[in-house]
């Protein structure tokens, strides 16, 4: 499903003086359908440009990379909308929409690829159920906890039914209690037959989790393994 | 006949959704305006400006061409017949003066009207008038050109002409030095006000232009979360265009009462000082082209403006 082949991401310094940043070095890997892929490394290991190249927020520097058979470099800018409708993803800073109310977060994704407004009114309450916030529909993103925000990140990802989900850092600003919930809700999804790519630090969820890790380390992969653990 | 039919549900589909699509522009547009708070406000203020800016100039215009006629009919010269001629032969020289490409407006002055003039100006002389009635004043024929170097074609048509034995005097060389200078003042005031208006104008396109493209630069971080997301270029404009036109229009309604109180208000102020120049019957006179105006200048600056500042913000 997403394909990565020899990747090098460098991103340029402004600066005379400094030396460009090597984010991922020749980075090479394949993503299958339904797979649950957790992405480990420390911070500036490469996870976040890894996730961003997969959303074409950015451009590799060098390599290509295949969502569905397509390369993404050769998409044209009018077709980056279709694209990214099919992606859902948690941002570990929520980016959320600070004008709109949790409910019109979550609603906003579903207008965008066209749903009915019948669609959205029987959706979007039951997917706030799911993660927990029905009761703060109403509240803007600035009234919400952490956590809350996170949630509503993730129903947000979710509502559209997207073929794939990027976890960048989900947990990164929660507490444990809500980093059992949130790690719950990407299993469920996984479950349902979604496919899951998840960027993170944190040891304990990965070692939980039992799945396919892929370890960064200073942009390159020096580890991929089936039912991986975190070890750095 | 299956082809056509799945074409047309295809198109009804695609019509249904662009519908959806532009009802929920609309209303995204009219949620950003209402919930914007301080710089909706601010944002309509610079546009009550600039759209003030741009009917004052465009009233002034008219204003200042008032002025410059009246003051431009004050430069004229007067051909003076002997006191033989008949008003019919004056009559038929002034015919023959108005065919003259130059010449833009003659009047006859007949000898009791002179007198008639004069004392309305000077009342103090009515006495010493009746008395030496008849050897003041002479009929005369008032005549208004163009521009000033246009005075000479006409004295040199009067002094080839076949009438020249009926003209007593053309003051024409007493008061060239005034009406050239009258003339050269005009169209100094014509040309600084032109470039003061298109001075005027282009700084009241970037303000609106500059005030918009701060209000957008705010919101940057939500659009690149909404090109993230999946949402196409004109969902994202559409909102903002939306808020644009909405705050144009308010500042259209705004700028339109306030112009007209004052136009209103100021109109015999202004007629005291400058008689035949009343600026609310102006104001009434260019109403819908200057409403045409305001709009045009309110809505397509706000519009054009949130076009452009958010333009570099989609290249997510």
């Amino acid at each position: 499903m997403i394909k990565f082949q020899n990747i090098t991401k460098i991103y340029p310094t402004h600066l005379q003086a400094g030396y460009p940043t090597v984010a991922l070095g020749n980075v090479s890997f394949e993503i299958k359908e339904g797979e649950f892929v957790s992405i480990v490394g420390r911070s500036g290991a490469g996870k976040t440009t890894l996730l961003k190249l997969i959303l074409v927020e950015e451009k590799p520097t060098k390599g290509r990379i295949f969502f569905e058979g397509e390369e993404l470099s050769k998409l044209k800018p009018e077709k980056l909308p279709q694209l990214r409708r099919k992606i859902g993803a948690v941002f570990q800073d929520y980016k959320l929409l600070a004008s709109k109310t949790t409910y019109e977060n979550v609603a906003y994704v579903f207008q965008v690829i066209g749903a009915s407004d019948l669609e959205i009114a029987r959706d979007v309450p039951k997917v706030l159920e799911i993660v927990g916030l029905q009761d703060r529909a109403n509240n803007f993103p600035a009234e919400l906890s952490a956590g809350e925000r996170q949630r509503v990140s993730i129903a947000r990802a979710l509502i559209h039914r997207p073929k794939v989900i990027l976890a960048d850092e989900p947990t990164g600003n929660l507490d444990p209690y809500n980093t059992l919930d949130i790690i719950k809700l990407l299993l469920k999804i996984h479950e349902m037959g979604g496919t899951l790519v998840l960027a993170t630090h944190d040891k304990e969820i990965v070692n939980s989790l039992g799945k396919r890790v892929i370890t960064l380390e200073e942009g390159k992969i020096i580890r991929d393994e089936e039912k991986g653990r975190f070890i750095l | 006949m299956k082809k056509k039919v799945d074409l047309y549900c295809k198109l009804q589909i695609a019509n249904l959704k662009m519908l959806i699509n532009f009802k929920r522009i609309l209303k995204a547009g009219w949620q950003n305006f209402s919930r914007d708070g301080g710089i909706a406000v601010a944002t309509i203020f610079i546009l009550v400006l600039a759209i003030f800016l741009v009917s004052t100039i465009f009233l002034s215009k008219d204003i200042s061409q008032f002025l410059i006629a009246s003051l431009q009919e004050k430069a004229d010269i007067s051909v003076y017949f002997k006191e033989f001629v008949l008003e019919d032969d004056i009559l038929k020289i002034k015919e023959k003066l108005s065919q003259v490409p130059e010449v833009k407006n003659v009047e006859y002055v007949s000898k009791e009207e002179a007198i008639k003039r004069l004392v309305a100006k000077h009342p103090q002389l009515i006495e010493s008038v009746q008395e030496t009635e008849g050897m003041l004043r002479l009929s005369s024929l008032n005549v208004n050109v163009f521009e000033a170097n246009q005075y000479q074609p006409v004295m040199n048509f009067l002094e080839s002409s076949n009438f020249k034995d009926y003209i007593d005097k053309v003051d024409y060389y007493e008061r060239r030095p005034v009406i050239e200078r009258i003339f050269s003042l005009t169209s100094l005031f014509s040309k600084i006000g032109i470039s003061l208006s298109i001075v005027l104008i282009i700084t009241a396109i970037l303000v609106t232009f500059n005030t918009i493209r701060l209000a957008i630069s705010n919101q940057k971080e939500e659009i690149k979360i909404q090109r993230l997301v999946g949402a196409s270029n004109w969902f994202i404009r559409g909102p903002f265009l939306v808020q644009g036109a909405i705050s144009g229009l308010i500042a259209v309604l705004i700028t339109a009462l306030i112009f007209s109180s004052i136009c209103w208000f100021l109109s015999p102020k202004i007629e005291f000082f400058f008689a035949g120049l009343n600026l609310f019957h102006l104001f009434i006179k260019n109403f819908w082209v200057l409403l045409l105006i305001q709009f045009a200048s309110g809505i397509l600056l706000a519009v054009i403006s949130s076009t452009i500042a958010i333009r570099k913000y989609l290249r997510v």
